[in-house]
């Protein structure tokens, strides 16, 4: 057994150690707004985070995350009234969405990180894929949420 | 308007959108998520008409045929019924249909392939003119209630109203009676002038739910006793599963049954995890059949000939080409060549399948619902009126779930829920997805173009050669050779040029191809676009300026190229190293014309600093959706131009997922600034017209940094194995 904290609650699993957080997230616990996009930490789509900082839960083994908090998109607010929600909201960001729960997880980590980040701060943290193209929006919101 | 709260979509209307016609449930469906559980019995809501639902509380369903995959049309349609419905914004809802209905009532909600860039272009009529009898029958429902003429009433934002003695009547309150009523025979469509919830910049209605990671994509579904399948297919293409050895994986914890396909094998386990890991380790024996040996220096030299074939069909012959050629002062020539490229929609392939005793029942991501649904009927062996597919959104489609083959992915988890006796949920690693495309062909484009003394182009001789999607997607379309498709863009080049000749050379692989965002527009775009620079360097002309005398026959290609030209500032001074290139392509209705500003990297790359696009589309339904479809098309098209390559080699394709098949990411994105310039009078599609006109802007303003044109693509080329 092994017990996560996830999102403010504590979860006890019966998982093999090896077993990537994203799969546990989604087929065991059924938290099904963190994506699977590609397997090798490539894409993003997995992001979620381990004591505020942004991890790509497909390549990390459960085992790993010891007693760090995971949060998720389902932790990040419970009425969608988070700064980087309402900003994705103003912006109007997603498309198709698929990408777009990563995507806010990994802008909610660099806010933390840096509350007032400037371009190349953004360039160089949101490495997320959106294959929808949502990149300038996704841009203009962290400025917005940044503010709020 | 754009400050009015938005409506999430009814998340159990959103999962179980299996009304029946006549207002009945027909459901008990369980999909215990991770939020609510199943719908159970509800009140039968009254059924206006076949699009629209009216409950007594005054909410209004408006069902919508099309597949939201991101672009936005599921908020669009729904405006266009609302707009003549003249009904509450704020109590609209969004439900998809039911494609089984669409069987059942006789094709009353007509086309579902979302491809093309056609949802609105096909259908604003008849949804409008279904909004606009629903609000005629709710008017005479409130007109009969009150024993007047329906001539004294009119409708507003929901609510009846007798003018002569001010009683109103909600459309809650007599959609059921109204329901009862015939349909009006004709009704009058509002002038687009007086639109007050269509053309307005709304917020869509799905951003709510998705910003808090509520919907359920097909993957996301989960059934009790459900199992899960990953899948490995032939790496070869026309190959087939040969053996697979079991031995070391089937009784290992976790891993439930391996099933042979026929030209795949797939592990079902507890979690798509262990069913991954375990495949890995499969000893597998594949029958690679005849094109094991094919590679890419193959498909060139085969693509190739294709230029130089004696004989092909023609599409086009205007004048006398070879007579004006033999009289011009200058002759320009060029060959040019995109590659093979994949989809990569971010949500994988997958499916979800379940048999149960009145049939199966099927969720997948997909843009033709109908399609899959005859796949899921066929490989179940079952009546398709036996099977009900839910219509979910989908993780980004770009024609991959549409066109040739849409049903590849349903068609295995039918199977293997078939095998195993169990609900099961397929999905493909992203390495099968790059793998097991279907690609946007390979094409060549070979130009000689005669200019006569004073520089302007009198004879334009186009042949290319390349591998016909029709061909295997829609065979009949085929005659003599010829796919009229691959030519568009020559066929129907806007310039002015007096002699004219297009001809095809078919070049069929064993690579199977499909639909892509723009796909043949993205291709002959950038030859025209990217060639008929070339030309204005060789006839010493600035190329804005060229293609603006050479459009004197094409207003409205005329009209974006100038909107994008002043825009971007074409013909102003630049900081020293930035240069600008421009292009226009008119498809899918719509006409749209970019201008890129780069700087060369020293490793002569360019850096893209800026994109400025101009589209006419004629009416816009949603200019909020239009523009953010036009940045979404400067990523596709810079992502494109920039880096994409699918190669072959023994057969196979060589690259795997996004290490080495490389994604534009947020850092590269230049500035884009977008121009709504619509001139109304059509309708124009907007999923894919932006993209085709970015490569080429993109080239063009490195010939202008470089003097060197770049006629392959990607422009930034590397060997898989490289960094």
């Amino acid at each position: 057994m092994i017990t996560l904290q996830v999102n403010g609650q504590a979860h006890e699993v019966d998982v093999d150690p090896d077993m990537p957080l994203l799969w546990v997230l989604r087929d065991t616990l059924g938290m099904m707004g963190t994506k699977f996009g590609c397997g090798i930490a490539q894409c993003g789509a997995c992001t979620v985070q381990v004591d505020g900082a942004a991890m790509r839960s497909c390549s990390v083994p459960v085992s790993a995350v010891g007693d760090g908090k995971i949060t998720t998109i389902e932790g990040l607010s419970v009425d969608g009234n988070h700064p980087i929600q309402k900003a994705w909201v103003e912006h109007q960001v997603p498309q198709c969405g698929y990408c777009q729960t990563g995507m806010m997880m990994a802008a909610d980590a660099l806010l933390k990180a840096k509350p007032q980040p400037t371009d190349a701060d953004i360039d160089a943290a949101m490495t997320n894929i959106c294959r929808c193209g949502t990149y300038p929006r996704v841009r203009a919101a962290i400025h917005t949420a940044a503010k709020a | 308007m754009n400050e009015m709260p938005k409506r999430a979509l009814d998340r159990r209307q959103f999962l179980v959108t299996s009304t029946l016609a006549g207002g009945g449930l027909m459901l008990g469906f369980h999909v215990p998520g991770r939020e609510a559980q199943a719908a159970t019995a509800a009140a039968p809501t009254p059924e206006v008409n076949a699009w629209i639902m009216i409950k007594n509380d005054d909410s209004v369903i408006i069902r919508v045929a099309y597949s939201e995959m991101g672009q936005g049309s599921l908020t669009a349609l729904t405006m266009l019924v609302a707009e003549e419905l003249e009904c509450d914004w704020n109590k609209v809802q969004a439900e998809f249909v039911d494609p089984r209905l669409n069987i059942t009532r006789n094709k009353v909600y007509r086309g579902m392939a979302t491809v093309g860039s056609r949802a609105i272009r096909s259908s604003h009529e008849y949804l409008r003119q279904a909004g606009a009898s629903a609000r005629e029958m709710l008017v005479a429902a409130a007109a009969q209630r009150w024993k007047v003429s329906g001539d004294e009433c009119q409708a507003t934002k929901g609510v009846i109203t007798h003018i002569p003695s001010k009683r109103t009547l909600t459309y809650g309150a007599v959609a059921e009676a109204a329901s009862k009523l015939q349909a009006p025979e004709k009704v009058a469509l509002k002038d687009p002038s007086t639109w007050t919830i269509a053309g307005q910049p709304l917020q869509r209605l799905d951003i709510v739910d998705k910003v808090m990671g509520k919907p359920v994509y097909a993957i996301d579904v989960k059934l009790p006793g459900m199992m899960y399948a990953a899948i490995a297919q032939s790496p070869v293409f026309g190959g087939k599963l040969k053996s697979f050895d079991d031995t070391g994986i089937k009784d290992r914890k976790g891993i439930h049954r391996v099933v042979g396909l026929e030209a795949a094998v797939a592990v079902v386990g507890e979690s798509y995890w262990h069913a991954q890991r375990a495949l890995k380790t499969l000893p597998i024996v594949w029958d690679e059949g005849a094109n094991s040996k094919t590679s890419n220096a193959d498909i060139a030299a085969f693509l190739s000939s294709g230029l130089t074939q004696a004989d092909v069909p023609v599409a086009r012959n205007d004048g006398d080409v070879n007579a004006a050629m033999a009289t011009a002062a200058k002759v320009v020539e060029a060959e040019y060549h995109v590659p093979f490229l994949s989809h990569a929609a971010m949500e994988p392939m997958n499916c979800t399948a379940h048999f149960t005793e009145d049939g199966l029942e099927v969720w997948a991501p997909t843009q033709n619902a109908e399609a899959i649904l005859n796949s899921a009927a066929k490989a179940s062996g079952l009546d398709p009126l036996k099977v009900n597919v839910h219509l979910t959104y989908s993780g980004g489609g770009f024609g991959r779930r549409g066109g040739a083959g849409p049903g590849d992915y349903v068609d295995q988890a039918v199977r293997i829920a078939k095998a195993i006796g169990r609900p099961v949920k397929l999905i493909w690693s992203r390495e099968e997805d790059i793998q097991h495309d279907f690609y946007r062909p390979i094409s060549s484009a070979k130009f000689k173009v005669g200019l006569d003394a004073a520089g302007m182009p009198i004879a334009w001789d186009t042949r290319i050669a390349g591998q016909s999607i029709q061909s295997t997607g829609n065979p009949n379309a085929i005659k003599d050779g010829m796919d009229a498709g691959f030519l568009i863009c020559f066929t129907d080049n806007p310039y002015d040029v007096k002699n004219v000749k297009v001809d095809y050379g078919m070049r069929n692989t064993h690579v199977p191809v499909g639909y892509w965002r723009s796909v043949n527009h993205s291709q002959n775009g950038y030859f025209r676009e990217a060639f008929f620079d070339e030309i204005a360097r060789a006839a010493g002309q600035d190329p804005y300026e060229y293609r603006r005398k050479l459009l004197v026959n094409a207003p409205k290609q005329l009209a974006v190229l100038d909107a994008a030209a002043q825009k971007a500032g074409w013909g102003t001074p630049l900081p020293a190293g930035r240069f600008r290139g421009i292009a226009q392509v008119d498809g899918y209705g719509s006409f749209v014309s970019a201008v890129a500003e780069i700087s060369m990297n020293p490793d002569g790359t360019p850096h893209v600093h800026r994109i400025t696009t101009a589209v006419d589309c004629g009416y816009v339904v949603n200019p909020n959706s239009v523009q953010a479809q036009m940045e979404g098309a400067v990523v596709w098209a810079m992502t494109a131009a920039l880096y994409s390559e699918i190669t072959i080699k023994n057969g196979r394709v060589e690259q795997g997922n996004f290490d080495t098949y490389r994604m534009l990411l947020l850092n590269k994105m230049p500035q884009v600034d977008v121009v709504l310039v619509p001139s109304g009078g059509f309708w124009g599609g907007i999923g894919e017209p932006g993209a085709p006109p970015v490569g080429p802007a993109i080239v063009n303003a490195m010939l202008a940094a470089t003097g060197k044109p770049t006629r392959s693509l990607p422009i930034i080329k590397r060997t898989v194995g490289s960094a």
